[in-house]
């Protein structure tokens, strides 16, 4: 059996542990990155790139279908399922190879196998068992686990995938067939992009959520206009409704589903995609003997990632939420700086955005106008819809609106909330401006180019004022 | 050729105080002898007055409780038809260079001026703090930052105020939560950094003594009924203040000071008054108190007392002094030990005068008694120097007619 000494071990090679390695590398540690599957992880190979392949695929078809309100013609569109999932695996493996070369760059050692932990001197010792079934033994003075998160199933109630009538998001991503109709059980951000890319093509989809209304981390409003933009596409919505069974059926699933009213509605469909939330990755890693201390599946750890075991670390969606891949990115570089000795700020969760890809896409950050609210703080809320803005109506992008919540007193912006067309990438403006702590008067101050769809954003500010120009 | 109004200096040891007001504003005439402004040092305030006339062009320096480093030009004074010169800082000009090139040729221009900010170096503060302190009444120059670069950021300040009261919202300001913050003025700052500084640095002990003061009482009674005519009324501070002086022409070792290079016996006693004055105290001197009779002492306290409550001692009149009295008996304080005065060796602390019972050759009695409290520098005066002292003082307040040697 082998013995490695290196100064740092990470198992997983997703966001959070590939980006750890690297700026751990950087600083001078030798790190070696213990990974299982492919380099990249969930996000780079079955989570967030492939989906946007795929929404990428599915947006450009719906442009195709209204080529004519653009003086095009494009008489029947039409798609090839086959190549639109080669496209998406395609830019998956291209992303994985440039992990792989970037952790070359960088001297980054890459152990091909499963990482588990057993008891260690400084830090546990990590046991890679690879595909042979060859273990070999890692020794480091620290060690991040950053093995991530895996869709979360509910077996009692048939919610779990069979990998042919019920999906999670790894099957939804490579579908052999373009299914007539679709059941997604749960309405996050993973539901909702399922959602979406079938409804483009033509899919009959109906979704399902649990709690009163779609995105239920996002602002009442922007649920609200997401699924009014969504039933108008004609996908039909379900809330405080619970699915209660899932049987199989030849060919198709019938699912029932409790609904607000205390009925029980039965649905078939082709397919079911679960997205139902997630489990971490924290069994059969050898948390249990070592003590490490598990909040609800999920590891405990301090400002700096640090675990309750000497010497160990964790990362990403093993560890609090928000589970999302810049999160576990940069809680990977903080762990990493403070290990290195450096003095890293702490992660400020208030300053994390969420962006959903679904059509209209969503982005937001901070506070919601009802946590401000509920945290008692007397707020101003602006607002401003696309249809005033000109690049949007240009675009033929006219449908959403910006919101942004300030504290009245101090003039903090507690919030930003978007859906309209490209609001993932508008988000990082306010981003910016709540990490860098500005207040309304340098927002107001900021000259917005013209003609932009961020324009909107000054407007909203604007609003939250009573200065508004453009409504 | 436009002239600039500089920071000046009052005193040889100042090397900065505060623009407390203007008495002008941009654009008014002003004539020699007019009063501009007034400027605050650590212990007095006085004004600046025109030495020239013309007309106040720019106020460079706004009133403000920051210090200004001597020689800052503050305003610039314009003759008749003059423009304002370019001037490009508020720094203090280098005395070899004039500072001011005056182009009368150019137009006026706006002098910018950076705000001064109260630690006198800029701040790196996120937008949310800086406002977050304002509304708070904090000041953000004295708030660690914890940001990128030492940036104060809004957890610094919620920090500061949980630190300063924990029951305080984030966003109310401190004044409506408790208590009121008034900023430290300059005699707050030298009251604290002196008091502070003696405390820790200076050796210090009490010696305690009782003085009757019936005698005295009554020797002040006669004087004061011969004199009243004249507008002359002795105090017993007068009597002890000239008590002080003798006994340490008496005593001379008591009117010492301590110094690295060895111990200073003054030859003058240059008796110190202790002045309580609004927002603070100062200890105007009566010089050669030994030479000086009770009248003189009496006028010269109230002239002083007077003009201290109203600061605008001269920094002479307040400065130097070889020995301090501190007197809290009018206040009814029993006995008390001031905090040495450096670099002065000792300094007098007086109680009340009030009657208590006493032996009399075995006959318990009736006396008017004051404690008195020297607390001395024992670097300078030793124990039994103090005693002596305050015996040759005793002597002469418990037999005032000692005090006409």
């Amino acid at each position: 059996m082998n013995v490695t000494q290196f100064d740092l071990v990470i198992i997983g090679s997703g966001p959070g542990g590939y980006v750890a390695a690297i700026r751990a590398a950087q600083l001078g540690l030798t790190v070696a990155v213990v990974e299982r599957e492919e380099l990249g992880g969930v996000c780079l190979n079955w989570g967030c790139i492939p989906t946007k392949a795929l929404l990428r695929s599915a947006e450009v078809f719906e442009l195709m279908g209204h080529a004519e309100q653009y003086g095009l013609s494009c008489p029947k569109p039409g798609f090839d399922l086959a190549k639109i999932v080669k496209r998406s695996r395609d830019v998956a493996g291209q992303l994985s190879q440039g992990v792989k070369f970037l952790l070359k760059k960088n001297k980054v050692e890459v152990i091909a196998g499963e990482g588990r932990l057993a008891k260690g001197k400084d830090a546990p010792m990590v046991v890679v068992t690879d595909k042979a079934g060859k273990q070999s033994n890692l020794t480091a003075k620290h060690v991040i686990l950053a093995t991530g998160a895996r869709a979360r199933t509910i077996p009692a109630l048939g919610l779990e995938p069979d990998g042919k009538l019920i999906w999670t998001a790894r099957e939804a991503m490579v579908p052999d067939i373009m299914p007539k109709s679709l059941l997604v059980i749960g309405s996050g951000a993973i539901g909702i992009e399922f959602a979406s890319f079938y409804q483009a093509f033509g899919c009959k989809v109906t979704l399902v959520e649990m709690q009163e209304r779609i995105l239920p981390v996002e602002d009442t409003e922007i649920s609200a206009f997401a699924e009014k933009a969504f039933a108008k596409q004609g996908m039909e919505i379900l809330t405080s409704a619970q699915v209660k069974k899932i049987t199989k059926q030849a060919g198709n699933v019938q699912a029932q589903i409790l609904l607000a009213d205390g009925k029980i509605n039965k649905i078939e469909a082709e397919r079911v995609i679960l997205a139902i939330g997630i489990e971490a990755n924290t069994d059969d890693i050898g948390l249990g003997k070592l003590g490490v201390k598990l909040d609800r599946g999920h590891v405990v750890v301090d400002e700096y990632s640090k675990t309750n075991v000497k010497g160990l670390y964790a990362i990403g969606d093993i560890t609090a939420p928000p589970w999302l891949a810049h999160k576990a990115s940069h809680e990977g570089v903080i762990c990493v700086e403070k290990i290195a000795g450096e003095s890293p700020h702490p992660l400020n969760h208030a300053n994390i955005a969420g962006c959903t890809y679904c059509r209209p896409q969503i982005a937001s950050v901070g506070l919601s106008e009802q946590a401000a609210k509920d945290a008692g703080v007397e707020i101003r809320v602006g607002k401003f819809p696309f249809i005033g803005n000109g690049k949007a109506i240009a675009m033929g992008e006219a449908e959403g609106f910006i919101k942004t919540i300030f504290d009245a007193k101090t003039g903090e912006l507690l919030g930003a909330h978007m859906i309209g067309a490209e609001v993932t990438e508008l988000i990082q403006g306010f981003v910016i401006g709540r990490t860098l702590e500005t207040t309304e008067a340098e927002l107001l101050e900021t000259v917005f180019a013209h003609p932009t769809l961020s324009e909107m954003m000054h407007e909203s500010v604007l609003n939250a004022y009573d200065r508004g120009i453009h409504m | 050729m436009p002239i600039e109004i500089l920071m000046p200096a009052l005193s040889p040891t100042m090397e900065e105080g505060i623009l407390a007001k203007w008495l002008v504003s941009e654009g008014d005439e002003v004539q020699s002898g007019d009063i501009l402004a007034e400027i605050e040092t650590d212990k007095a305030t006085m004004e600046i007055e025109a030495i020239d006339e013309g007309i106040v062009g720019k106020i460079l320096i706004k009133a403000g409780p920051e210090n200004i480093k001597i020689n800052t030009v503050i305003a610039v004074l314009l003759q008749d038809g003059e423009a304002m010169p370019n001037i490009k800082t508020a720094a203090p000009p280098s005395p070899t260079a004039p500072a001011v090139e005056p182009q009368p040729a150019q137009p006026a221009a706006p002098v910018p001026v950076a705000e001064p900010t109260p630690s006198g170096t800029r701040v790196k503060a996120s937008p949310l703090a800086k406002r977050l302190a304002k509304q708070a009444g904090l000041d953000i120059a004295t708030i660690p930052g914890t940001g990128t670069h030492g940036r104060v950021i809004k957890r610094d300040i919620e920090a500061a105020l949980s630190a300063t009261s924990a029951t305080t919202s984030t966003t109310t300001p401190l004044a409506t939560d408790g208590f009121d913050l008034i900023a430290l003025d300059g005699m707050r700052k030298t009251i604290a950094a002196r008091m502070t500084a003696s405390f820790r640095d200076v050796p210090h002990f009490p010696l305690n003594v009782d003085c009757r003061l019936d005698a005295l009482l009554a020797t002040r009674k006669a004087i004061n009924l011969e004199t009243a005519d004249d507008g002359i009324k002795i105090s017993v501070n007068d009597f002890i203040v000239r008590a002080c002086a003798l006994a340490l022409k008496k005593v001379p070792e008591a009117n010492a000071s301590y110094t690295p290079d060895g111990l200073k016996l003054w030859h003058n006693a240059d008796v110190c008054i202790a002045v309580a004055v609004d927002g603070g105290l100062i200890t105007p001197v009566i010089r050669a108190a030994h030479a000086k009779g009770l009248a003189d002492i009496s006028s010269e306290t109230k002239d002083l007392a007077t003009r201290a409550r109203n600061r605008k001692l001269k920094p002479e009149e307040y400065q130097g002094g070889t020995f301090t009295v501190s007197n809290l008996g009018m206040m009814g304080i029993k006995s008390f030990a001031s905090i040495i005065n450096e670099p002065q060796g000792c300094i007098l602390s007086i109680g009340a005068g009030e009657p208590r019972p006493v032996v009399n050759d075995g006959v318990l009695g009736i006396a008017t008694v004051m404690s008195v409290t020297l607390t001395c520098d024992h670097r300078v005066v030793d124990g039994a120097v103090g005693a002596r002292f305050l015996a040759a003082f005793k002597a002469m307040i418990e037999n005032p007619g000692l005090m006409l040697l």
